[in-house]
């Protein structure tokens, strides 16, 4: 059949690219176990390409920066004031240097004080749809990174690694509306599970209207959902309500700011929940 | 030569959506940029390229980001063909015009998108209109300008290259 006899016939095409469509969704519904072979294996090409891309945008910045701090030079007819700027540029990238080490250390910090193993990652992409709250980091398989690993934050857990390919992995924020995580309030250890809402905020679900929670309350994990190591912190309170006769209504602001991270620390050691959850099982 | 255009605008859309995404992390607003483009196409080319693009490109949004293939391929090849097919029965030419095809075809993407992961109960979005209608906008803004600065800018070289030659007489 000729590509023109294709365009004539365009809604016998339609349809046969919804059934494969609806074909194709159906097969993933009844048989949700696990990551699907085309998602693994097209995120992991992907995040190369997206490796590349990210290179190539610090490249592109790098040469513009040049070009902007170049023509600053030449305007400047004074080798004092020249001298000067060019001194203010490396101060500045002095600070830039020292801001990044202060960041890496704080990462240190959260690394020692943990005693689990975790190794660091650096954050090279982003979800390719905005419905999904997801960011791709440049440790894979490789690295020892496996599905439902947590990933974490000098300020708080960040999310937990969804598919890991060979040199990368995609990982689900806290905030993404799939989200969830067992939380208690450190305050007054009063129990309960956050879920992401699609925003930058939480919603804190299952507390009882009896439970004591004041707003300003800080959050930490339970470890009781075996992926999250239990005591890091989540957020704090910002709103309780009361939300019928059983339950509150909290919101919860998340202690990582998400759109500054630049690298997370991925932990290695299974949770003790998850360890016990094996034993069970085997 | 058609299909190498489509293909690069679905590649460009999807690479600057993975790369500016990761700063709009905050807000409900978010601009789908491979839906714009999928939409550009179908009013562009017709509905047989609009389907094929909406396909090519949601397959593999949903392949980067869904837990499910299919739903978001599903949604732009709606989407695609039925913006193709007003495309090639309405004079849509005009920013006002475009501006609300690009408006309801993200609405009905949304629609489409939501409504089926509402019916498979994989997961909920509450009462959206609000995020939509502020995805549309922001969706049918940028759709508008791409196609003024496409349309555009030939001209304008065009004019700004006659000028520099009067000069010289």
């Amino acid at each position: 059949m000729a590509l023109s006899d294709i365009r004539q016939h365009s809604g016998y095409l339609f349809l046969a690219v919804v059934v494969g469509h609806v074909l194709l969704i159906s097969a993933q519904v009844s048989s949700r176990s696990g990551v699907p072979v085309l998602e693994a294996v097209t995120f992991g090409v992907f995040s190369e390409v997206q490796r590349t891309l990210s290179g190539g945008f610090s490249g592109v910045r790098n040469v513009w920066d040049s070009y902007v701090g170049l023509r600053h030079v030449k305007a400047e007819n004074d080798d004092l004031k020249r001298r000067l700027a060019a001194a203010e540029i490396a101060v500045q990238e002095q600070r830039a240097l020292a801001d990044r080490a202060r960041g890496l250390q704080k990462l240190l910090d959260l690394h020692d004080r943990l005693e689990l193993a975790t190794t660091g990652a650096e954050i090279i992409g982003a979800a390719a749809s905005p419905d999904f709250r997801t960011l791709t980091v440049d440790k894979g398989t490789r690295d020892g990174v496996r599905p439902d690993m947590a990933v974490i934050a000098p300020a708080g857990i960040v999310g937990r690694v969804v598919v890991p390919s060979a040199r990368s992995a995609k990982v689900q924020l806290l905030i993404d509306r799939n989200a969830a995580a067992g939380v208690i309030v450190e305050r007054t250890r009063a129990q309960g599970v956050v879920v992401g809402g699609g925003d930058d905020r939480l919603q804190m679900q299952y507390v009882s209207e009896a439970s004591d929670v004041a707003v300003g309350d800080l959050v930490v994990t339970s470890g009781i959902d075996t992926i999250y190591p239990k005591g890091l912190a989540v957020g704090r309170v910002e709103l309780v309500e009361k939300n019928g006769p059983a339950f509150k209504r909290i919101v919860v602001k998340p202690a990582v700011d998400f759109r500054q991270l630049e690298e997370v620390l991925i932990v290695l050691t299974p949770t003790p929940a998850k360890e016990a959850a094996a034993g069970v099982s085997e | 030569m058609r299909a190498v255009g489509v293909i690069l605008a679905i590649v460009v859309a999807l690479a600057l959506q993975t790369t500016l995404a990761r700063y709009m992390v905050r807000g409900t607003v978010a601009i789908d940029l491979v839906l714009v483009a999928v939409v550009y196409v179908a009013l562009t080319y017709g509905p047989t390229t609009g389907l094929l693009s909406g396909t090519v490109a949601g397959l593999f949004q949903d392949a980067l980001s869904s837990p499910v293939i299919g739903i978001g391929g599903l949604a732009k090849t709606v989407v695609g063909f039925l913006a193709g097919v007003i495309g090639t029965q309405f004079i849509v030419s005009q920013p006002l015009p475009r501006f609300v095809v690009f408006f309801g075809a993200s609405a009905l993407h949304a629609a489409i998108f939501m409504g089926l992961y509402t019916l498979l109960d994989i997961r909920h979005f509450g009462t959206p209109y609000g995020v939509v209608a502020g995805q549309s906008t922001a969706n049918a803004l940028v759709g508008v300008v791409a196609f003024q600065v496409v349309e555009l800018l030939p001209g304008a070289v065009e004019r700004r290259r006659a000028a520099k030659t009067r000069l010289r007489r």
